[in-house]
């Protein structure tokens, strides 16, 4: 492809005994922002530290902007990091930290001065190079962080969880801001993350990670509403996990029951028969709730809970049923309206969700909770 | 100072001048007390027996005798040279233990620093003169090679001091320099690395910048011991060491002037005191941030 920035070829990365990254191939488009999403330990920073060239693979190749990266240093490759801690220098001014890597190209003192100048207006820190990196803000080293490496028009932005260090409530704007500042500079981003939120909000295309491997690669929406595998499904967004057999089988739903003999439907999502181990998942926000049969949308099987907690959050809030029989914990989104917003704890409630949107997989081996008598929410 | 927030101010005072009174007693009666003396005494001149006036004779006879500031300026200049060859030599051991050693390898390191110091420095001295005294062990290996064809004396000469000067001084440099390369975060190398730079570049704008207190504070250690060092230079360098500490010793024991050399050791206090303070103009750091680093 001739558009793509970065181009992974079958790239291995073994740590002794440990494969950090497996045989991973994959592009990223120009002007596109990609993230690898994973759990911690998942290979996402290897695979960012051979892209950004402090690691080595030990097969496969990677290119960037179509040159082979094999053997060249990370100070000669067209690439920038904004990295976990940021690693602004502090022995050096704001406008300093701008200018270095301009410096080291060789690009006399007055253009150096303006560049960065330049730079800094553009991510609203006009008239802040004189400062020390200590007297600013984390949004504003955020910003700095970001600046630095942009300035040297890099084929490619690398960032290591560059929001991890702010409080929740930075996060989420700066969130926004990172989303902004990649559409106005149109470079590529590469985003590594293990915080699904900043995956789906930011990104064009999203790499699911796990044990050095992608488990989906795809947009936002793709992972959210046609995750692949078990493994997606548990990790992006919040979802009811139920794991049990399955005792039959229709057309594409398969009626799954867990080891204490609830059964619920789901679509099946692979080849599965009678007999095997598979894990349900259901959202929260499928789920209809109700007090009498009724309300409930017809055709779609019913099944009865004791309210445990109300989980209020906002636009967010559920509420954590017990599944009558079994004492399973079950999560459902309160409608806006506020409707159930007076539901009280051991109240008795029904609940009915469309089996085509809920997808049944055939069970990971060695998934917890096979023979287990209670699920995970 | 238990005790001193719940009780009247005068509690808490007197606790406090009484942690401080043991160290203020050893500073007062051993550091101050003798040199208001020496200093009385630099400041007098004998005219007859048991009869003496105050004079600045002492300190005249320095500047008019070259003798004695040819080897205070030339006891100066090695100083300053073996200071700086020791932080040359210092800088890659510290940059291997702080950044490259891991765990158990790193504090192996440090201690084959140490252990020279288990040894009185008059018998790590003296080791040295067994090992290159002319019917020594390196002189006769020397032989036993072919490179020599006679023994050579490698004792007495200016670079056998330094030799000496620098072994005994390493120690002092290598922990304030690991102590600081520790505290340097190891992605803002990567990150220099990332934006461009190479490794003289990373060098001169990260590491040396990040590390400027503790090369400073083991420079005025180091420079202060070598200056002060007297056992090192005289049993290696001999009769010709020539070193500013074996003519004070000199005028106090074997001429005994007691009144020239008190005049001697307060020149010497004056040179060390002007040259700590010109490093530390020069390398544009506080005393007070430096000796926290050390």
């Amino acid at each position: 492809m001739s558009t793509a920035d970065l181009l992974a070829d079958a790239v291995c990365k073994r740590f002794g005994a440990h494969l950090a990254v497996d045989s991973l191939s994959f592009s990223v488009e120009r002007g596109s922002f990609f993230s690898i999403l994973g759990p911690s330990g998942c290979g996402k920073t290897t695979l960012l530290r051979m892209i950004a060239g402090f690691i080595a693979p030990d097969s496969g190749d990677i290119s960037i902007g179509g040159a082979s990266m094999r053997g060249v240093a990370p100070n000669r490759r067209p690439v920038n990091m904004v990295f976990q801690q940021l690693a602004l220098f502090p022995m050096m001014s704001v406008g300093e930290n701008v200018e270095f890597g301009l410096a080291r190209r060789g690009l006399a003192r007055a253009e150096r001065t303006r560049r960065s100048h330049a730079m800094l207006e553009r991510v609203g820190l006009g008239g802040a190079a004189g400062k020390r990196v200590d007297e600013l803000s984390g949004g504003q080293r955020q910003r700095v962080a970001i600046a630095r490496s942009l300035v040297l028009e890099p084929a490619l932005l690398l960032l290591d969880e560059p929001l991890g260090a702010l409080d929740l409530k930075l996060r989420e704007h700066m969130k926004i801001e990172l989303k902004q500042l990649q559409a106005a500079f149109g470079t590529t981003f590469v985003y590594i993350t293990h915080d699904q939120s900043e995956a789906l909000v930011l990104s064009d295309q999203v790499g699911v990670m796990s044990h050095g491997r992608f488990e989906q690669l795809g947009t936002p929406q793709d992972l959210y509403y046609r995750p692949r595998t078990p493994f997606v499904a548990a990790f992006v967004g919040a979802n009811n996990r139920i794991v049990g057999r399955v005792t039959s089988l229709d057309r594409a739903c398969v009626e799954l029951t867990t080891a204490d003999g609830w059964a619920v439907r789901a679509a099946a999502q692979g080849s599965v028969a009678v007999g095997d181990p598979v894990e349900g998942f259901v959202r929260p926000e499928i789920v209809s709730l109700a007090r009498a049969p009724a309300e409930l949308p017809a055709g779609h099987p019913v099944h009865a809970g004791e309210v445990e907690s109300l989980l209020f959050d906002g636009a967010n809030s559920a509420v954590l049923l017990k599944e009558e029989r079994t004492r399973r914990e079950f999560r459902i989104a309160l409608p806006q309206t506020g409707r159930f917003s007076d539901l009280k704890p051991r109240e008795k409630v029904l609940f009915s969700f469309d089996p085509e949107r809920a997808a049944c997989f055939p069970a990971r081996p060695g998934a917890a909770g096979l023979d287990d008598s209670r699920g995970r929410p | 100072m238990i005790g001193a927030a719940a009780g009247p101010r005068w509690q808490g005072r007197l606790g406090l001048g009484l942690l401080l009174a043991p160290a203020v007693l050893w500073l007062g009666a051993l550091i101050v007390l003798p040199h208001v003396d020496l200093a009385v005494l630099s400041l007098r001149e004998r005219v007859g027996p048991r009869h003496y006036v105050a004079s600045l004779a002492q300190y005249r006879t320095f500047f008019t005798e070259p003798l004695y500031w040819r080897v205070f300026v030339r006891t100066a200049v090695m100083s300053l040279l073996a200071t700086f060859l020791t932080l040359l030599l210092a800088f890659p051991i510290a940059w291997i233990i702080a950044k490259l050693a891991r765990g158990r390898w790193s504090s192996l390191l440090f201690i084959l620093c140490l252990i020279p110091f288990w040894v009185s420095e008059t018998v790590r001295t003296l080791g040295w003169m067994i090992l290159l005294r002319e019917s020594g062990v390196l002189p006769s290996l020397l032989v036993k090679l072919g490179i020599t064809r006679t023994p050579v004396e490698l004792l007495y000469h200016d670079a056998t001091i330094m030799v000496g000067l620098i072994y005994t001084s390493l120690l002092f440099m290598v922990i304030p320099l690991v102590s600081s390369l520790e505290s340097l975060d190891n992605a803002l190398i990567e990150a220099a690395y990332d934006l461009g730079a190479g490794g003289p570049t990373v060098l001169r704008t990260i590491v040396i910048p990040h590390a400027a207190p503790g090369i400073t504070a083991g420079c005025i250690v180091v420079f202060m011991l070598t200056l002060g060092n007297y056992i090192t230079p005289t049993l290696l360098g001999g009769k010709d060491s020539q070193w500013f500490t074996e003519q004070i010793y000199n005028e106090f024991i074997v001429r005994f002037n007691w009144e020239q050399g008190a005049a001697f050791g307060f020149l010497l206090l004056a040179l060390s005191t002007a040259m700590v303070i010109v490093g530390l103009k020069l390398a544009g750091q506080r005393f007070g941030d430096v000796m926290r680093r050390t």
